[in-house]
């Protein structure tokens, strides 16, 4: 192994691009918990299912089919458990939406096994990001590249609309105090249901990204579930800023150490996760400070 | 405007408030007084939906009153709670904007003009974090933030607490400028003759019941009230 410039560049690329697919997971995860103090542990579920909406919309359309459209039906998927289940356990505590969505990630496992089968499915990278590109000294795949920019451009927009628009406030308010926010009006109720949707959304779209990369398992969104509630403990819950700061570290963390460190590389992460909550156990940016 | 009819409620199995009633009038400001713990600030919480309705029945302007804040708030009923609930994440002029863009139409009493021109202080620190201002501008902005939402009825819990006797003159005579423009409004407070001199009506809790009705003159007259349920 040679540790030149190439071999950092390669390694950090790598960290980059495994820190935005764990960014557009976790920032769903840790907005809907800040609003409604909701647990949702099968949101990895819902990526698994993106992948496998993915594979088979790219059977029919092509990639670009799988790309737009995943995001699309999980969302739709959301609104079903949102009005099935979810409204009605608002209220019930944490404990009992823990033991619910957590027998969901197995429910769904099922449904993705009777649908698909147990056979790992593969998805074509599309052409025009097939190939490599030259960056940095290396030769990096482009599709790897695209994932990095697909999970900046997504940080910078919702960046901007929870910084900078009416929406944004209501919601930042709604984490902030929801009780306080619905007497001056808010629907914290409808507001929580749109997060919901577009936090499902996204998890659909780190599926169908993903799906390239990965063989698609059932088994795939109980495997990023973990790394996902390791990113919202190290950040903070319900921001935004903690979303993809903890991202980064575990994606630096985990590419890091699996390359430098072999024989430490499975305890790494847990480390730092156990640091941080002994010196700041509210994570590193939580949104209520 | 609101009556309150022998009304229940508290704080899961903790019952506060037995059989409560009283009237707001249109027009007028009504101030609950009582000692801690009484009942007062979970009336006003039970008034905005935060706490279950056990029994009993809240009227508002001859209907019954909706169950989610939400709905309430949207039905022209703000809310000024004692611990101010500024929101830490959002700038001062945030804070505003998010009544004022839902209530202030076009038309509207009260716009952010009006509102920095009754606390110009607000203005000059439009782009500070919520957090960032002092006890009173804190107040300052609560209410600010209550009126754009441009109520009819204006709920405040311990407006004064905490605050320096300037700046509780200053929200004194903020508050008597609303009275006197016709806003209806309800006061608890445990700062007698602040409460007493904006009140028209005054109603005493005590142990979660109405224990005296009256006007604001008749409260200052009557010793033995004073003594027997405030301990002034």
């Amino acid at each position: 192994m040679s540790l030149d410039l190439g071999f950092w560049a390669l390694q950090g690329l790598n960290a980059l691009q495994l820190s935005m697919l764990l960014f557009l997971l976790s920032i769903g995860l840790t907005v809907i918990f800040g609003l409604m103090h909701f647990v949702n542990l099968a949101h990895g579920s819902l990526y698994a299912l993106g992948a496998y909406f993915a594979a088979t919309l790219a059977g029919f359309g092509g990639y670009w089919a799988g790309f737009f459209l995943a995001p699309v039906a999980v969302a739709g998927v959301g609104v079903l458990l949102y009005s099935g289940l979810i409204r009605r356990m608002r209220k019930s505590g944490p404990m009992a939406q823990v033991l619910v969505t957590f027998g969901l990630i197995f429910a769904m496992l099922d449904l993705t096994r009777l649908f698909w089968g147990d056979l790992a499915l593969a998805i074509e990278v599309p052409e025009v990001l097939g190939g490599r590109v030259a960056l940095l000294g290396i030769e990096y795949p482009t599709y790897r590249l695209f994932i990095i920019a697909l999970g900046l451009a997504i940080f910078a927009a919702l960046a901007f609309v929870l910084g900078r628009t009416q929406i944004g406030a209501m919601i930042r308010a709604g984490v902030d105090n929801d009780a306080m926010a619905a007497c001056l009006g808010i629907n914290v109720e409808r507001l929580f249901f749109i997060v919901f949707c577009v936090g499902c959304a996204l998890a659909g779209l780190a599926g169908a990204v993903a799906a390239p990369l990965l063989s698609v398992t059932p088994d795939m969104g109980l495997q990023i579930l973990i790394p996902t509630l390791i990113v919202i403990v190290i950040g903070g819950l319900g921001s935004l800023k903690g979303a993809i700061a903890g991202s980064l570290i575990f994606g630096f963390v985990q590419t890091f150490g699996a390359v430098l460190a072999p024989q430490l590389a499975s305890v790494l992460i847990y480390a730092l996760l156990a640091a941080v909550l002994v010196v700041k156990p509210v994570g590193l940016f939580p949104a209520k400070g | 405007m609101l009556e309150l009819k022998s009304i229940q409620s508290g704080y899961g199995e903790t019952q506060v408030l037995y059989g409560l009633s009283l009237e707001a009038k249109a027009g007028r400001v009504l101030a609950i007084l009582g000692r801690n713990g009484a009942g007062k600030s979970t009336t006003l919480k039970t008034i905005m939906g935060l706490l279950p309705l056990k029994s009993g029945e809240i009227v508002y302007e001859g209907k019954p009153i909706a169950t989610r804040p939400f709905d309430i708030a949207q039905a022209g009923i703000a809310y000024v709670p004692e611990t101010r609930d500024i929101f830490p994440s959002l700038s001062v002029r945030e804070n505003l904007e998010i009544a004022a863009k839902r209530f202030g139409r076009a038309g509207a009493d009260w716009t952010m003009e009006r509102v920095l021109g009754l606390f110009p202080r607000l203005g000059e620190r439009l782009d500070n974090g919520g957090t960032q201002l002092s006890g009173g501008e804190q107040q300052m902005l609560s209410i600010a933030r209550a009126l754009l939402m441009n109520p009819r009825l204006l709920i405040l819990d311990e407006p004064t607490e905490g605050l320096a006797p300037i700046i509780v003159k200053l929200i004194h005579d903020k508050l008597k400028e609303l009275k006197e423009a016709g806003l209806s409004m309800i006061l608890v407070e445990q700062n007698f003759g602040f409460a007493t001199s904006l009140a028209d009506d005054v109603v005493v809790v005590g142990k979660g019941q109405v224990v005296w009705t009256g006007s604001a003159a008749d409260i200052r007259a009557n010793e033995d009230v004073q003594h027997e349920w405030l301990g002034v």
